[in-house]
Parts: C-alpha cells; structure tokens; sequence
C-alpha cells in the first residue's frame, strides 16, 4: 500500500498500485475492480483505487508515425511531453494540450481535455482517429469516432475500461514559437466582450484576479496566441525555427508553509501580474514551452498549498447565462477572501459527446487550499453554478456530493446506467465512482 | 563519435525498466540500438518505439545469459561489434527462499554474476582487439557489504562489482572503458510492491541518465543517487564485530 493521491494531494488514499508494461499486464489485472492511472494530474480521486489502482506509464511506447501526414500511432502512457520531444523538432505539436504537458494519452482521452483552442478546435477527442480499450473480460476493441464506445470513453474518466493505445493526429507548425497578444480588461464583461471578438484567435484564455471586488471585479489578461511562422521570427531565429530555450526545471524541495499563501500575498501577485501585462499589450514571441505550460517550469509545484493539499474548482457555464453567472460565482469569491492562487476564464466551443465536460460557454477554473473554509466555500459555488445550469470538471474534482452531480449533469444518470447494461459497474471503479455514484 | 555516425549500442537484459530507459537516452542522441533479451520478440513494441521516437536502427537479439556457451556466437552474430555494452541483467529473487534452497541460490549467483562476467568477457576481448569500447555493468550497492537480508543477492553482485573492477585495471590502456554502475533502490519491476523510501529510490531515467554521462564521461564507478556513497561508506565503516549484530 502507498499513499496516493491526485495532483491536488488531496483526498489521499491508501492505494496499491501495480504497473502495466504490457496489454498482457492489463489483462492479468482484471480480476479485481481497478481503475486506470496516467500521470496523475487529475486534481482529485479520478485515478485513485484502493486495490488496485492500474499504473499505465508502464505502456508508453510510441508505435508508429507517418511523416508525411502527421498521424501517430501510441500507447496510452505516452507523456504529450514525449510527442513534443519527439515529434516538434519535425514540425509537429498536439492539436489539444492542457495546461501541464505531463499528461498521458489514456489520462488526455478519459478526460477529453480541452486546450486553450476550445473554442476553435474542440477537445482532445478531435485529433483521435481510433482508440483501443480493453474491457472487463480482457477483450480488446478498437473504436472509432461515432462508435458508443469511443464517444462514453472520450470523458468517460476511465470507467468504461482500460484505453491502451490511440491513433491521433498532429498538428503542423512552422516553429516552436507563439505569438502571444496580452489585452488587460478592466471588467468582467470587458474581458468577456473582448474574448467573443477575438473567437477567430487560434489560443485564447483569460487570467483572472480573484481579489479584484466591486469595479474592478473579473479585471483580466486576456492572453491571445497563435503558432508563429517562419517569417514572425526574427532573422537570427529562422535557421532553427524549433530551438527553443531550455526551461531549466526547478523543483519545491518541500511544503511551503500555507501562510505563504495567504491572501495578501495573493492579493500583491494578482495586482503584480495585472500591471505587468498592461504595460505590455503589444504582441511579442514567446517559446512554446513558456506560453502553454508556464507552471510545469517549477516541478512539484503544487507542494505550494503545503501538506493539506488543494482543491480545483472548475465548472463551465452555458452562454445564456455566463456572465450573470460568473459576476455570482466571483462576487462570492471575492467576498469570502479566499482568492485563488490561479483563476482561469475561458470561452468554450460547442458541447461533443455523450459524457465531456466542456459546452458552449464560459468555463472558470480556481485553486483553493484544502481547508474547511474553502471547502465550504465551495459548496456555495456548486450552487450557484447549478442554478445557473453549469456542470463541473471530473477530472478537477475531487469533493463534489452527488447530488450536485445529478442536480447540475443529468447526463451522468445516463452514464451510470450504460456502465450498468455493459457490465462496467464494480469492474471498473474510483473513489471518485464511488463518491458520485456513477 | 559525432555528427551521424555514432556508434551502436548493445543492451544486454533490454526487457529490464532500466534497460528500456538507457536505450531511449542513447537512441535520442542518435546511437543505433541492439537490444539482447530473452524472448527477444516480445520488445517489437519496444524496437518500433525507440525507431519512432528516435529515427535509429534497431536490431532484436537473442540472449540467454544463463548459456555462456552461446555468448561468443552471440557477440559474433551482431551487426557490428557495439562501441557501447550496458548489462541489465540481473535477478534479485526472494533471499529466504534463496538462503534455503540451493538451486535458487546458485541460480541468482549465475544470472548476477557468472551470465553478465560472461558477456563482458567475450565483448572485452573483442573491444580489446579492437582498441576500443565502453563496456558498463549495473552491478549494486547491495555488493559493497554482504548483509543477512540479501547477502545471496548481494554476494553476486559483490563479484561482478570486483569482475569490472580487474576488467577496468586490465583493459585501462587498450582503448577499452569500463564503468560500474551502483543503484541504491530504484522503483523497478524488480522493486515493485516493497516499500521504499522515495528519496532513495531513483525512476529508471536517473539511472538511465547517469550511465549515459558515466560512459561520455569516462567515469570508473557511479552510485546512483549520490545519497547512497554516503550510506554504503557507513555501511562498509561499521566493524564486523558490531555489523553482525545489527539488522541494516
Ligand atoms: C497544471 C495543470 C493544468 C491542467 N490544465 C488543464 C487544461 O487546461 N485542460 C484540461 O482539460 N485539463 C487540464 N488539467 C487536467 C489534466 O489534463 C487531466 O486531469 C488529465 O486527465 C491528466 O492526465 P493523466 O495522464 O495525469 O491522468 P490521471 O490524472 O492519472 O487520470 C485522469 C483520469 O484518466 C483516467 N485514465 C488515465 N489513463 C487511462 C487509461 N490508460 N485508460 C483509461 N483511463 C485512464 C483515470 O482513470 C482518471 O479518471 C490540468 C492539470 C494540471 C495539473
Ligand atoms: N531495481 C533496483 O532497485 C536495483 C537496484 C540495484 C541494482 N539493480 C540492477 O539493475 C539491473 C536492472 O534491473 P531492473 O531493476 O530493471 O529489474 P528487472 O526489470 O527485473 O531487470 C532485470 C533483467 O534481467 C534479465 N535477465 C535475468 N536473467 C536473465 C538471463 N538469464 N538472460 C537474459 N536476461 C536475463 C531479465 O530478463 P527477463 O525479462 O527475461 O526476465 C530482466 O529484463 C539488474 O542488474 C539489477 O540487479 C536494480
């Protein structure tokens, strides 16, 4: 047994973990309830089982890829850092990343992640050709876009099965270079008007400061990017379109104390951050690394929240109603005093699939450290984005009741009964299943 | 070496969490990789994986380390004669089981010791002829003092550790390099399920990085995690009279 936990470190759990290296470790796995684990950069309980959880990092190897077309053929513990350091060099990057590059292909899939191109692009679902995923029995199915099983297991979290391997599609790009636009909004609505003009923007998110009240609530940086040509580059670049400086990682040796993280020093950084991207609103390059993945420069970072752990509330509300909304969630942010070490506004695409999270509107995205009064905190937030028709992010959670699941997403009662029908229920299982009741 | 021809590299035990690390390191600054295992067709993936990532030619290749009477064919029967030989091969079994049986015994005697000195021996010979090579063993810390949890283990390893030493001394001014790799705990098939202290325990890519620098820089011995030079000099310090009461 070790202790085990997401990237929030909390809840954690006594886990026994058990390595697959291979399709034959997974099926031999099968003859306890399991679930699945990637990276283990899902913030909450997503991946954790008692007995076993299914370590898949062990299954990364890459298969194939096809130069001329971009199409890679791989195992689902294939790190998206792995095809970036493989496959960029050659003029290629992933059509959808999140915000941290340390995430598994399986992890990228049972979650259908969402990247800063939702809007444009949709989620990781898109760049997938066909997935393989084995089953309670050990039987292996390769499944297609259209196909049910691809369309629960997109989002799915890892409860319809074991994903091992994935056909997906590059994108091409001409460097490793963004360039990267930063508008400042004063407002909430600012910011929101100023992202529904930009939607032609390849990469677009917002930065929000959580301790910003009254006027000035919702006050952002609206970060807008694309992938630079060859000809955005500065001469002296040109000759090595793909080298980009080398982020020397540095690691928290150990937990900060929480006071450090209390909301003055919140409040000064937030203010910092604001000032410092207004002055700058003219466009400027930035390497690839630096502009989609600034947290991952600082390993273990999120050791900052001390030994108690972080929780990451992230919910996405429908158009109709997002800027009420938002202006609630935020109000009863800003009230309580509880900023948010990261608050990330973002406008979403269109709703695909049967299970994912993202839908057409706004999605909010905050850390809180796992104390009672943030915790109770959420709660309030879990209300006021049910009534304002919003669902939440499974693979942020880590604390939502089910009742909010089944007030906020009905189509988690559908889930639940498809992992019934197909004999999914008790085979494959998270204490987040459980939690939730799915 | 340099530019594009850089030499190939033989993985002895390629099967191994290590062995899968150290040859995607070496594929990844361009060296053509040959993986020897035991049921060699089980690492297609493997193969397919590092000619993926890397665009390097890789050879699959039989290997029994146990039947040192194939070695010379087997050294024979490669492509080229590697400019790299990283050994893997290792078995650490159960020390009750191998302190009461004796054919559990001399089993993890001869995949520890007598399979890898083999190898070595044959591969020496032939770099030695040559004038050339880097030969590096991944022997462990376990051999710096036989101690009663895994002495059967660690008396194997102590062996090979004093075979690539004399190698070393042997081979120090025909060309030939020789480098002795010393894990501490490293979270492995091998250690899955034992409860290690994580700042002791190393992920197979710190091995598999510290072999790579070892062998550029022609380092002679290498504890992984540095830690554990510390711990073994402790170790090694302690009189027998008062070592043998304790229970390290
Ligand atoms: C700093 C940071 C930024 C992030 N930014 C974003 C973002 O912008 N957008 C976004 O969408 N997400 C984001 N995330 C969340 C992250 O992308 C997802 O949680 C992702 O699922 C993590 O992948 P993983 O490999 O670490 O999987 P894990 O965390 O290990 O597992 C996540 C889920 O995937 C399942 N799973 C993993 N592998 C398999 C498999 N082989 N077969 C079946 N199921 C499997 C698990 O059961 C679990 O339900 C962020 C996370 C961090 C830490
Ligand atoms: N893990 C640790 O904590 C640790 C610490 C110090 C040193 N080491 C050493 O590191 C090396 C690599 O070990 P690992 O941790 O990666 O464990 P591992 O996965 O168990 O690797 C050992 C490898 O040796 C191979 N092998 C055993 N007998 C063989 C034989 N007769 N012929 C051919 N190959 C044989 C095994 O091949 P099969 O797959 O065919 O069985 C296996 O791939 C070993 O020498 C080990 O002793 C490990």
């Amino acid at each position: 047994m070790t202790r085990l936990s997401g990237w929030g470190r909390f809840p954690v759990a006594a886990c026994k973990t058990r390595r697959a290296r291979s399709e034959a470790d997974v099926a031999a796995a099968l003859d306890t309830p399991l679930i699945a684990r990637g990276n283990g950069r899902a913030y909450g309980d997503a991946a954790l089982n008692p007995d076993p959880t299914l370590d898949m990092r062990g299954t990364d190897r890459m298969i194939s890829f096809e130069a001329g077309t971009g199409v890679l053929v791989a195992e689902a513990g294939v790190l998206l850092a792995d095809v970036i350091a493989a496959f960029l060099p050659r003029g290629w990057f992933p059509m959808v990343t999140p915000g941290t590059k340390f995430v598994t292909l399986g992890g990228a899939i049972a979650a259908d992640v969402h990247g800063k191109n939702h809007h444009r692009d949709g989620s990781f679902r898109r760049c997938l050709d066909w997935i393989e995923v084995m089953g309670p029995e050990g039987e292996v199915t390769r499944t297609r876009p259209g196909d049910d099983l691809f369309d629960w297991t997109c989002g799915g979290m890892g409860l319809t099965g074991v994903i091992l391997r994935a056909q997906l599609r590059l994108a091409p790009v001409a460097t490793g270079w963004i360039e990267q636009e930063v508008r400042a909004a004063p407002t909430l609505d600012a910011a929101m008007d100023e992202m529904e003009m930009t939607l032609d923007r390849p990469y677009s998110v917002a930065w929000l400061d959580c301790l910003a009240s009254g006027r000035d609530l919702g006050r952002s940086l609206i970060m807008l990017g694309r992938h630079a040509d060859l000809s955005d580059l500065p001469a002296g670049k040109r000759a090595a379109p793909f080298a980009t400086p080398d982020k020397t990682t540095r690691r928290l040796p150990f937990d900060l104390p929480p006071a450090l993280l209390n909301s003055a020093t919140l409040g000064t950084l937030n203010a910092a951050y604001y000032a410092r991207g207004r002055r700058k609103t003219c466009k400027h390059l930035v390497d690839w690394d630096s502009y989609f993945y600034p947290l991952d420069t600082i390993l273990d970072w999120n050791r900052g929240y001390g030994k108690r752990g972080f929780v990451q509330f992230q919910c996405v509300l429908p158009m109709e109603t997002a800027r009420e909304g938002m202006r609630a969630l935020l109000k009863r942010i800003s009230a309580s005093g509880q900023g948010s070490f990261l608050s990330v506004l973002k406008r979403m695409g269109p709703a695909e699939g049967r299970f994912s999270f993202p839908m057409e509107g706004y999605t909010l995205a905050l850390d809180f450290p796992a104390t009672d009064r943030a915790l109770d905190l959420m709660k309030r937030l879990d209300d006021i984005m049910t009534a304002f028709g919003g669902r939440q992010y499974l693979a942020k959670d880590a604390r939502m009741e089910k009742r909010v699941l089944d007030a906020s997403d009905p189509r988690a009662k559908a889930f639940a009964e498809m992992r019934a029908q197909q004999g999914l229920t008790g085979r494959f299982t998270s204490l987040q299943s459980e939690r939730l009741g799915l | 070496m340099s530019g594009a021809e850089k030499g190939a590299v033989l993985i002895l035990g390629a099967a191994s969490d290590i062995a899968r690390a150290t040859a995607r390191a070496y594929a990844a600054h361009g060296h053509p990789i040959q993986l020897a295992a035991r049921n060699v067709d089980r690492l297609s993936a493997d193969k397919a994986d590092l000619e993926t990532r890397s665009a390097v030619t890789v050879t699959l290749h039989e290997l029994d380390a146990l039947d040192t009477a194939s070695h010379k064919g087997f050294v024979d029967g490669l492509p080229e004669l590697p400019h790299i030989a990283v050994s893997a091969i290792g078995v650490l079994g159960d020390q009750g089981d191998n302190a009461s049986d004796p054919d559990k015994a001399t089993a993890i005697f001869r995949a520890n010791f007598e399979g890898p000195a083999s190898l070595f021996l044959v591969l020496a010979n032939a770099m030695e002829a040559r004038g050339s090579g880097t030969l590096i063993g991944i022997s462990s810390v376990a051999g710096d003092r036989g101690r009663a949890s895994n002495y059967i283990y660690g008396s194997a390893k102590a062996g090979f550790t004093a075979y690539l030493s004399g190698l070393r001394n042997r081979l120090a001014k025909k060309g030939v390099h020789v480098v002795t790799v010393l894990p501490g705990f490293v979270a492995t098939a091998m250690t899955e399920g034992m409860d290690l202290n994580p700042r002791l325990t190393a992920q197979p890519e710190e091995v598999a990085q510290a072999i790579l620098n070892a062998g550029e820089k022609r380092r002679d011995v290498v504890y992984v995690r540095g830690i554990w030079r510390l711990i073994m000099a402790v170790i090694r310090s302690i009189p027998e009279g008062i070592f043998k009461k304790t229970s390290i």
